[in-house]
């Protein structure tokens, strides 16, 4: 957001009315589209399953209730949606150090190679295809095929080195960080490019300058390169935090949440469309920008800061 | 090499075997997928994908078993020509084959002093007879998957052998119609084409208008909307679905293209036209000012002087909203679902109901993957530009 200050050329003031109607129709879509739905949500999440009442009408006595938040009891201590909250943090902890971990390296190493651009092409390339396309690229991979053969690469490799196949997306624990490898091959490119910039970014003579003092490559890189690039870091954590948050397509396409696999955005979908209860899946809905939205005030602001700098 | 050069270049090694081996890591699903997707079926579902260049299957047991009386080609023995299919239809399974190899020939055992092949390679080995007699034999590779998959073929052989033989099912013709199947990924083509052409173009121009309205005029409040706006961006999808599908359920708007054009285009506004602002913002005033001293209303500065200019920002904001609506499930899944199903639809119906089609499968997403590859392979740079100034959207 370059706040500019400066005023509008005075010639260029034609009418009081013109621009409102060069905003009418953007200001149209996004209140229908996302101010009323937004807003609307809010109160559907402390409604019943059919919008008929509060949702403290589903309250029977003698059991827990938190009355008209009882939505809410549901969406933050119901069993599936613990095993929901446990499997996003297992997400948010392996995807985004993984993500982060391999875009740094490999933004570092192809800084140093002739085939850079090539490199990166195909590390990046992943972002360009669909969730649900990368699903099945992976599904294919993880294949268990219950007989003789292994048509899956994974489990063939595993048996031509002598062990028995796994069946990766069923088995509890295994399955989910399966998904996650899948979410880390999709976004490595995209944290390897903005990193790849930053690092491009570090001065050059400093690093020369510290070279010729003697300083090993490791030293240079931790108290040189990583000290610089480190609000860029933040800036792509936070960003990947609210992605993972968001994760559907994966899960719904490779397990469809079962076996132990269940995240937030998923059981929203399935308690809406599936389970139809509205109540309860506008109240996961709630719960999810509540997450989102101290990473996404801290990534804007973070984002201002940067460019107030250049 | 000589030694002064060898030894950065030993020095750089483990950077090259790292990066490569990571290279490959990335690459090598998405190759299996595509050789997959070229193989017919009976081999997809057999043999893994990096076996396509092996020798056909059961061949090693033929030449360990048979070849010797009955010649590697099958014709040693001209009373028991193995390339004769109405021979060979007669042992086409294993348990006849093992049962007439068991069976006294001429008064000798068939297979003389040698054993009788096990359950596994009699069951190779008649794969392999049926191959060289001509009973079943696949190519190496095929473009039947991805005819299959274009027309929504869900059978068990491939729909040029059953509109041949004319045992296809009620719902293909075997003409060009069969494209536009319901079930086909040609016509989830041509879906996601209307979804995605106009769920680019209007985001984008209403943001323009509004950038526009928010760089070179004059109101008040304009840094406040400005702000609130951007904001928006926070909102999360999910937020919204639940409202707008009780609202087009009422208007009638559910599974109707002209509800998910809408959708995608309130969702891509934000970001556009934060970007579109940003970019039309910094533009030199000098510009605008001697356009309008030349007599110009907003209306010809909008679209003969910011529309032009802003050419760069447009492409990158272009492909990153195509992208995002060509790729997107959830939208599609909650307001269009089977009733215009697009290619992302489609192949997730594919994956949770025939779990092993593979080589349908695997063609399915190929077709879906073809035009997001080409766009990044082509417009690399505006794409990676869009991708990195998009990383916030909600």
């Amino acid at each position: 957001m370059a706040a500019k200050t400066e005023q509008v050329p005075k010639i260029m003031q034609q009418g009081r009315l013109t621009p409102w109607l060069y905003l009418l129709p953007a200001l149209v879509v996004m209140t229908t589209f996302i101010v009323y739905p937004g807003l609307n949500t809010l109160y559907l999440s402390l409604r019943n399953i059919d919008d008929t009442a509060w949702a403290s009408a589903a309250c029977i006595t003698g059991q827990p209730c938190w009355g008209i938040f009882e939505n809410f009891r549901y969406a933050l201590t119901s069993e599936i949606m613990q095993t929901a909250f446990l499997n996003n943090l297992k997400w948010i902890l392996l995807m985004v150090s993984g993500t982060v971990f391999l875009g740094l390296l490999i933004a570092t190493l192809a800084d140093r190679v002739r085939y850079e651009s090539a490199a990166k092409a195909i590390i990046f390339m992943p972002m360009a295809i669909s969730f649900v396309g990368a699903g099945v690229i992976w599904k294919f991979v993880y294949d268990y095929g219950s007989g003789q053969v292994q048509i899956g690469l994974l489990n063939a490799l595993l048996v031509a080195l002598g062990g028995p196949p796994v069946s990766w997306l069923t088995e509890p624990q295994v399955n989910t960080v399966a998904l996650i490898v899948v979410g880390v091959w999709i976004w490595t490119g995209f944290c390897m490019t903005i990193l790849a910039a930053a690092l491009k970014g570090v001065p050059a003579d400093i690093l020369e300058a510290a070279r010729t003092d003697g300083a090993t490559e490791w030293q240079v890189f931790r108290q040189i390169t990583v000290p610089h690039i480190m609000p860029t870091v933040t800036v792509v954590v936070t960003t990947m935090v609210i992605n993972v948050l968001k994760i559907f397509d994966i899960v719904y396409v490779m397990t469809g949440g079962n076996y132990g696999t269940e995240v937030i955005a998923n059981r929203m979908y399935i308690e809406m469309y599936t389970s139809f209860q509205t109540g309860r899946a506008a109240a996961i809905a709630v719960v999810l920008i509540v997450v989102i939205i101290p990473a996404m005030v801290y990534n804007i602001s973070r984002l201002r800061e940067q460019e107030a700098i250049r | 090499m000589t030694p002064p050069r060898l030894k950065p270049w030993l020095a750089g090694l483990p950077v090259h075997i790292v990066l490569v081996g990571l290279c490959l890591v990335w690459l090598v699903p998405t190759f299996g997928l595509l050789v997959t997707s070229f193989r017919p079926f009976q081999d997809v579902n057999s043999t893994g994908w990096w076996t396509v260049l092996a020798p056909p299957k059961g061949q090693a047991e033929y030449n360990n078993s048979c070849a010797s009386c009955h010649g590697s080609d099958g014709e040693k023995i001209a009373a028991a020509d193995l390339t004769d299919p109405k021979l060979v239809d007669n042992y086409r399974r294993s348990f006849n084959l093992i049962a007439a190899l068991k069976n006294e020939h001429n008064n000798q055992p068939h297979m003389g002093a040698a054993p009788i092949p096990n359950e596994n390679d009699a069951a190779a080995i008649a794969t392999y007879l049926r191959r060289i007699s001509g009973i079943e034999a696949p190519p190496r590779f095929t473009l039947d998957d991805y005819v299959d998959a274009m027309v929504g073929y869900r059978g068990t052989t491939t729909y040029t052998q059953e509109c041949a033989a004319g045992t296809q099912a009620l719902d293909l013709h075997c003409d060009w119609t069969d494209l536009g199947n319901p079930r086909g990924m040609g016509r989830a083509f041509l879906n996601s084409v209307i979804v995605t052409v106009p769920a680019t173009i209007l985001p984008i121009l209403f943001a323009a208008f509004a950038a526009y309205a928010f760089a070179w005029q004059h109101f008040r409040g304009r840094q406040a909307l400005f702000a609130i706006l951007v904001g928006l961006q926070i909102v999360p999808l999910q937020m919204t679905l639940i409202p707008i599908s009780k609202l087009y359920a009422q208007l009638g708007l559910n599974g109707t293209f002209l509800g998910v054009w809408l959708f995608h285009t309130g969702f891509g506004l934000p970001y556009a036209i934060y970007l579109m602002r940003n970019f039309l913002g910094s533009l030199p005033r000098e510009l605008f000012e001697s356009a309008y001293l030349d007599g110009a209303s907003h209306w010809t500065a909008f679209w003969r002087l910011a529309i032009p200019l802003s050419i760069p920002a447009i492409a990158s904001l272009g492909i990153f909203q195509f992208l995002w609506v060509w790729n997107d499930l959830l939208v599609a899944l909650v307001f269009l679902g089977g009733q215009n199903p697009v290619l992302t639809y489609q192949i997730g119906n594919m994956v949770t109901s025939h779990g092993s089609g593979w080589h349908l499968l695997t063609a399915a997403a190929f077709i879906s993957m073809a035009l997001p590859m080409v766009i990044f392979f082509a417009l690399q740079r505006y794409f990676v530009r869009g991708i990195l100034a998009g990383s916030v959207k909600g």
